[in-house]
């Protein structure tokens, strides 16, 4: 990667909880066309640092630019109108409604002409048919674009909800444990449609536990500990267990030397 | 994969949410008319639907507040409240019909909004909330009303029960008004952005806020619909009574819009049911209501049915929320 300007970016971010400190400085890169994974023990952050830059929360101190701008959001509304997408591990999509009104959840298209604007019918038509061009492009399957989401097996749920994601974002989507809860041939799927996501151009970025899927995916690897990023490696530079050791603190990183410096020089 | 077309077919009739209670309801109506003679006749079908008219434009407001996941024990309080407001403005104050009805619906509203903002404001349970509300509602109703019935009542008041012929057999206008508000809620549920967001906020709230919903406003504004529901359940029920009675309204209300939603296949747990369903629910209560006043049960083991038919139907929304996680 030859220094490109990051597309998205964060300075020194710090959330506490009343006396919990869960972000601590922590700083983030993403670059344009990348997977970039976020790792790190549960309580590292990860959770924090990802709702910060979706909007589902603001943090107390720092800041956050996208595209070279600083940005201020103050609802996941704000961050889905800068072209900030999310996909949840879990509570991604409705089940009573169809797989077409899920994509189109919160930004349903009406009829043109009085239809549309007086009795705000919708367009049921155009989305499906947007929807359908949208699963195809993603090389999702479907049997019918009209079926109920709550019918479908998790890892078409969750298809759903990334295909969502895909269809909406302009500058990156975000995915929080996208695979958790799913079967081994269903996270097959859904790794190779993140793989889509960013061969159409949107960074991506992953938050998982899974070391094998993230050493697979991640052009770089961020690892978080104690509310801040103490690496940033590559599965090149790194084997999987200097990257978990450094997860846990069991390998000093570079953060870790210039803190035992600090503490050394007082 | 997965069965065949015509497989698919059949399965998605015979999961349609509307098929169950379509059925329940046909039994029901199979058995009384077994049991009695009178039952099966068109004058008793139109004595029925003029009985479930009350109840089923309450339950409309019901089902919003359900499909929300909430819950509202004040919709008979709140109807009676309004329907004593109607009749007294205009029989003992002068004011006339029009706007009497007016003020009793927007104080209905007003019940609503107030249901709302507790709930998205001070984000308090629903269930307190309204149970709250009924009591004021109920003292509110005796207080104003003094305990007296009004009659003597405008034209425009009693509008409702009149009624009109179709071969032989007479309906009421506020049948036709039921019908229509079903209409209006069936096209506002299926056919809006509204709707879908309805559904989306009482599956997951916090889900939808995520996808960017205002699940504040999208509860507001079902609070606000039920109010506005009661408020006209109240201008039918002067049509039904022909008079403004502090006492109506208060004892099988509540528990029969709730019943009618869940027998309709509503589930208590937000996100999943249908208007339709609702529609089918009020007529189930009412013929069952009808059906066991034909047959000479007392009122009193009505209300033990009416009871054990809602635990029943409850039971039955928390199996298949359990079965479907």
């Amino acid at each position: 990667m030859s220094a490109p300007e990051p597309i998205l970016e964060a300075r020194g971010l710090v959330k506490k909880y009343g006396q919990v400190v869960a972000l601590n400085g922590a700083d983030f890169e993403l670059y344009p066309g990348e997977i970039l994974a976020i790792i790190g023990d549960n309580g590292a952050g990860k959770s924090t640092l990802i709702k910060a830059l979706s909007g589902a929360l603001q943090p107390d101190e720092g800041e956050i630019s996208l595209g070279g701008e600083r940005i201020h959001f103050r609802s996941p509304r704000d961050a889905q109108r800068a072209g900030i997408e999310t996909v949840y591990q879990d509570l991604a999509v409705a089940p009573a409604l169809d797989i077409a009104s899920n994509v189109f959840l919160g930004r349903e298209t009406r009829r043109r002409g009085p239809l549309g604007s007086l009795l705000r019918l919708l367009d049921k038509r155009g989305m499906r048919r947007e929807a359908r061009r949208q699963f195809e492009e993603l090389g999702i399957g479907v049997q019918s674009i009209g079926e109920a989401v709550g019918n479908l097996s998790g890892g078409q749920r969750q298809g759903v909800a990334v295909a969502r994601a895909a269809a909406w974002a302009r500058r990156l989507v975000i995915m929080d444990e996208p695979t958790a809860a799913l079967g081994v041939k269903e996270t097959g799927q859904v790794l190779d449609l993140i793989r889509r996501v960013r061969e159409r151009g949107l960074p991506v970025i992953l938050i998982s536990h899974d070391m094998p899927h993230v050493f697979e995916l991640a052009d770089r690897i961020h690892i978080m500990r104690l509310g801040r990023r103490v690496a940033v490696v590559t599965p090149k530079t790194h084997t999987m267990p200097e990257a978990v050791a450094i997860m846990t603190g069991a390998t000093p990183s570079e953060l870790d030397n210039a803190l035992t410096k600090e503490r050394s020089a007082e | 994969m997965g069965p065949t077309g015509t497989l698919q077919v059949v399965r998605r009739v015979i999961t349609a949410p509307t098929v169950g209670p379509f059925i329940a309801l046909v039994v029901t109506m199979a058995f009384f008319s077994l049991k009695t003679d009178r039952f099966f006749h068109a004058e008793n079908f139109s004595l029925v639907l003029q009985q479930v008219m009350i109840v089923g434009v309450l339950a409309i407001g019901q089902t919003l507040v359900i499909l929300t996941a909430g819950i509202d024990l004040s919709v008979g309080t709140v109807m009676a409240l309004g329907q004593v407001i109607m009749t007294k403005l205009a029989v003992a104050n002068g004011v006339p019909a029009l706007p009497a009805l007016l003020l009793g619906i927007l104080v209905c509203v007003g019940f609503g909004v107030l249901h709302g903002g507790l709930v998205t404001g001070v984000r308090l349970p629903p269930f307190i909330i309204t149970l709250g509300t009924l009591n004021i509602a109920f003292a509110l109703t005796h207080i104003i009303s003094n305990d007296l019935t009004f009659t003597g009542l405008p034209k425009l008041e009693l509008f409702w029960g009149r009624t009109f012929n179709i071969s032989g057999t007479d309906f009421t206008y506020g049948v036709v008004l039921m019908l229509v508000l079903y209409a209006l809620a069936w096209y506002g549920l299926n056919q809006t952005a509204w709707g879908r967001h309805v559904y989306a906020t009482g599956d997951n709230r916090e889900a939808a806020r995520l996808t960017g919903i205002n699940t504040d406003r999208v509860l507001l504004s079902v609070y606000t619909l039920a109010g506005l529901s009661y408020g006209i359940a109240a201008w039918l029920l002067i049509g039904r009574t022909q008079v403004g009675d502090p006492n109506a309204g208060q004892t099988t209300e509540n528990l029969d819009s709730i019943t009618a939603v869940v027998l309709g296949g509503t589930s208590l747990f937000g996100g999943r049911g249908t208007i339709i369903g609702t529609l089918i629910g009020a007529l189930i209560v009412g013929v069952f209501r009808n059906g066991l006043t034909l047959i000479g049960v007392s009122v009193i083991y009505q209300y033990l049915v009416t009871g054990v038919l809602v635990i029943l139907a409850v039971s039955v929304d928390q199996f298949l929320h359990r079965r479907s996680g």
